[in-house]
């Protein structure tokens, strides 16, 4: 799978909030030649019914991500604490909602 | 067995216990390279069969009967292009790239539906394809909104909330044509007799003759057999066309209370096989007209590029 690519336009990586109030939400991808025809690709795919009020769109190759296979020893500081959950601590019911 | 495969054994076992426990897979994880490639023969198809699909319809757009049916048509075309592009980009995501895809489809080693491959005659034919076509279209991709791979899984949700109006725009043509004149009622008539049959093919051969099938419930790409989705279409779809007053052709469809479901006749399959491997009507003139517009389009992506490439030198030179 390594065909040569070099005459593919840049693949972009679409974010977009759905309305203000909302986070900027992964939607897909796209090819563009550079950013600006980017944003307006991304406007005719991800956006033909007002799904949008603002789009963020990144080269996929600036995407710095973490890899799945190292998920246990990764995520492990957080593991071991459980007293950071509400559900550690044990309340008498008589104190009510807290 | 030596370590190596006793790693692969293991990792397949998790992979399938994650599935089995309805987690989504993602791209980055991993997956049996059968799984992948399974995922990118169907996704990649089913991106082709939105881009071609196109075709079929363009044939109307100068000549639709008003500008309202017209706009229509436009907007029920670009949400098509878009369902490509939507699916080429999940596809993406298991490493093959779009041009590998645009290759494999102007060769013809990856195959789009059947159903693109029959000509638009009349108008009705517009009506009977949303109707019918993205009717079954839609039967299909509910059940794939469920996919264990997460990227396909999204894509089809978004694919199936727009769907929708395809499917009720082309009952509306049927509609208004079935309660016009008595020649529109036969055009529609005639549209339903010819794309009856090949939309029933669309949903694939029978569970009993198709290879891949099991291997994909298992692996919960599909969650419904092929024979299960083109039952629950036709039970959809006769009452549909009972309120129309037309009639679907075929004689031995009949209500069965048993089953609670219809029996249906025997779908040609030489025709399917015919037209899979490439000698249906229009295979031909569909493949020309991809690879023309690809080709057609070569220079204006090459014109993109090296504007880019200038407008980036300037940036640098000025920093």
């Amino acid at each position: 799978m390594t065909k040569d690519t070099r005459d593919e336009l840049p693949l972009y990586e679409v974010f977009i909030r759905s309305k203000n109030g909302l986070d900027h939400k992964h939607v897909g991808s796209l090819h563009a030649s550079d950013s600006e025809m980017a944003l307006t690709n991304a406007r005719d795919v991800y956006t033909r019914r007002s799904e949008g009020v603002s789009i963020w769109v990144v080269k996929s190759t600036d995407i710095v991500a973490s890899s799945p296979e190292d998920r246990g020893s990764f995520y492990e500081p957080s593991d071991d604490k459980l007293y950071r959950h509400p559900t550690f601590y044990d309340l008498p019911d008589e104190v009510g909602h807290m | 067995m030596d370590a190596r495969t006793d790693d692969l054994d293991r990792l397949e076992a998790e992979f399938q216990a994650k599935v089995d426990a309805e987690q989504r897979i993602e791209p980055k994880d991993w997956m049996p390279d059968r799984y992948r490639q399974t995922l990118i023969r169907q996704m990649s198809q089913h991106a082709h069969s939105e881009v071609v699909g196109m075709l079929p319809e363009g044939n109307w757009l100068t000549r639709a009967p008003s500008l309202k049916r017209k706009a229509i048509l436009m907007a029920k075309i670009q949400d098509e292009g878009g369902h490509g592009l939507y699916l080429y980009s999940a596809t993406e995501t298991l490493g093959i790239s779009r041009d590998e895809m645009f290759d494999q489809l102007h060769t013809g080693k990856a195959k789009y539906s059947t159903i693109f491959n029959y000509p638009t005659l009349t108008w009705a034919d517009v009506g009977a394809i949303g109707w019918l076509v993205d009717g079954a279209a839609i039967t299909n991709q509910i059940a794939l909104c469920r996919c264990s791979y997460g990227p396909y899984a999204r894509a089809m949700i978004r694919i199936c909330k727009e769907e929708s109006f395809h499917q009720r725009q082309g009952y509306e043509i049927m509609m208004t044509m079935a309660q016009g004149t008595k020649e529109q009622k036969e055009m529609a008539q005639d549209a339903l007799n010819r794309w009856w049959w090949p939309t029933l093919m669309m949903f694939g051969p029978n569970d009993s003759n198709s290879a891949n099938s099991a291997q994909s419930m298992k692996w919960k790409i599909k969650r419904q057999s092929n024979d299960e989705l083109r039952q629950k279409f036709i039970d959809a779809t006769v009452p549909q066309a009972e309120y129309l007053g037309l009639k679907i052709p075929d004689d031995e469809l009949k209500w069965n209370e048993e089953r609670g479901a219809y029996d249906f006749g025997e779908i040609d399959w030489d025709e399917f096989k015919a037209v899979v491997s490439g000698n249906g009507l229009c295979n031909r003139e569909r493949l020309k007209a991809r690879i023309d517009a690809h080709d057609g389009g070569k220079w204006v992506r090459d014109a993109a590029l090296a504007y880019a490439a200038k407008k980036a030198a300037r940036k640098a030179e000025a920093a």
